[in-house]
């Protein structure tokens, strides 16, 4: 359903993705793991036709992105990693604009809206105008946004990012759910949630893939069963210069940079 | 059809926040207290309208169209729904069509509710409401030219302050450039050809021929021009920052 082949971007002189080649068929759900500014978003970005690739291709359910992006893009849901909104509107108002730009309309649109509405725990605030939602709502009224339309593919830019421990629960559940029927492609940081929803994961490093197959796989590659082992030992640490022993960089990424100016300052 | 969708978002936007409503009443205000001051409405005993409430136009418009057209791009690139956009079947001309005639509309709205001056010309003398009319698409069309201008500059930016000031500049220059008295210092201090080139450059010449009621070609292809111009510019400077 996925098909990536060689996909390169370049920023100037800078490589984000180097050739990355992988393919999600359809009932796989694949982690995408690796640490802050791997290349993990900006392939996404590619698959969804956001950023035009620098060379190489992406081919979703068999379409080109780069030869027919409209084509392509209709097939795909897509969560950016930011989970941006239009605060202006409405829940329901929103989804609804979103339904009406993927061409649904009457009674399928108004089906499409209450299910994906449904399915996201939004009945409470449908009505509600985003800009007095909580992270956690805001974050399901995007995902909402992602399913309306049924798709086939479904790229999920860390999904789980800004949730309480219930919701990512229910969020893993979902991704379940659905990668029985379609292709997912999700980012995380969240190492468990490879082994709790995905059915096979990559790492990346510096736009390359470092490691790919099952979470059994990986744990069995790792060595030590852990995949926060194999995670240190195969991707380049940004902090691994100033400090080659100390640091927790999985969990809490926005906190790194923090970390070091402090203890300067101090 | 998903220029539709845009569009109509794009209007509910507007007016579901204070944005149009503020700037309707304050065009209101302003235009109508200029044509009855120092336009001198009553005692020209003009009824066509063209130096005593048109003339002000372009001079409000150049503050207050930027106003309007600042968040176009500018919200969209700063709240990252741009990368929503982006990903939904449809093409960035047919967004960009969608907000700029959203864009249009409330100005078109703004217009419409000057029509209290209409009526009253038309209660007090006997005008000609085809100049009228005319001078009201002219009016329409320089608010035009300067939204698609403001669109431009949107796209560049993701600050909405500097933004409105970048465009309420240029608009300035396009007004002042071609306005009678700096066109007369310029052919006498520079050049004859110099002035004539800033009349037919900028929005002057060709707004006031609409107000007295002539047609000319040129003048509609100006602003069809310009318009098309920068939204074109509007689509490749987005195209440019996504790779």
């Amino acid at each position: 359903m996925i098909e990536v082949d060689s996909l390169t971007k370049q920023f100037g002189s800078k490589t984000a993705v180097d050739k990355l080649s992988f393919s999600v068929k359809k009932g796989e759900v694949l982690g995408f793991l690796g640490p802050n500014g791997a290349g993990k978003s900006t392939t996404m970005r590619m698959i969804t036709g956001f950023f035009p690739p620098t060379s190489g291709d992406a081919k979703v359910c068999g379409i080109s992105v780069v030869d027919r992006p409209t084509a392509a893009k209709r097939k795909i849901g897509y969560l950016p990693e930011s989970a941006p909104l239009y605060r202006d509107m409405t829940v329901i108002g929103f989804l609804r604009f979103c339904a009406s730009i993927r061409g649904l309309s009457g009674a399928f649109k108004q089906n499409a809206v209450e299910s994906a509405i449904e399915t996201c725990f939004l009945e409470s605030v449908a009505h509600q105008s985003i800009d007095t939602l909580s992270k956690g709502y805001r974050h399901r009224t995007c995902l909402a946004q992602a399913l309306l339309h049924d798709p086939e593919v479904l790229i999920l830019d860390e999904p789980t990012d800004g949730l309480d421990p219930n919701q990512k629960f229910e969020v893993r559940q979902l991704i379940k759910r659905l990668g029985k029927t379609k292709a997912i492609l999700f980012s995380t940081h969240i190492l468990e949630e490879v082994e709790a929803a995905c059915t096979r994961a990559l790492i990346v490093d510096r736009g390359a893939i470092v490691a790919d197959g099952t979470p059994a796989e990986l744990l069995a590659l790792s060595g030590t069963g852990s995949l926060t082992d194999l995670f240190r030992n195969l991707t380049t640490r940004d902090t691994a210069v100033k400090e080659p022993e100390e640091e927790e960089p999985e969990e809490e990424p926005e906190e790194e940079p923090k970390e070091p100016s402090a203890a300067k300052k101090s | 059809m998903s220029a539709l969708t845009i569009y109509k978002r794009e209007v509910s936007s507007y007016f579901a926040q204070p944005t149009a409503y503020a700037i309707i009443v304050i065009f209101l205000l302003i235009v109508m207290s200029l044509t009855f001051t120092f336009g001198g409405f009553i005692p020209a005993g003009d009824a066509s309208l063209a130096s005593q409430f048109f003339a002000w136009h372009p001079w409000v418009f150049m503050f207050l169209a930027p106003a309007v057209g600042m968040k176009l791009w500018t919200d969209e690139q700063r709240n990252g729904t741009l990368e929503l956009l982006g990903t939904f079947p449809l093409s960035t001309r047919s967004a960009i069509i969608g907000k700029f005639l959203a864009a249009a509309t409330v100005w078109f709205a703004a217009l419409l509710l000057t029509f209290p001056i209409v009526i009253t010309v038309n209660y007090l003398g006997d005008p000609d409401n085809g100049t009228i009319i005319s001078g009201y698409l002219g009016s329409f069309l320089v608010c035009c030219t300067f939204l698609a201008i403001t669109m431009l500059v949107s796209a560049c930016t993701r600050d909405q302050v500097v933004c409105l000031i970048v465009s309420v500049a240029v608009c300035f220059v396009m007004v002042v450039g071609g306005f009678d008295p700096v066109t007369t210092v310029l052919s006498r201090s520079v050049s004859e050809g110099l002035a004539e080139a800033a009349t037919a450059a900028f929005v002057w010449d060709h707004f006031s021929t609409l107000t007295r009621g002539l047609f000319r070609l040129q003048d509609l292809i100006w602003f069809g021009s310009i318009i098309v111009v920068c939204l074109l510019g509007t689509s490749a400077i987005l195209s440019a920052k996504r790779s």
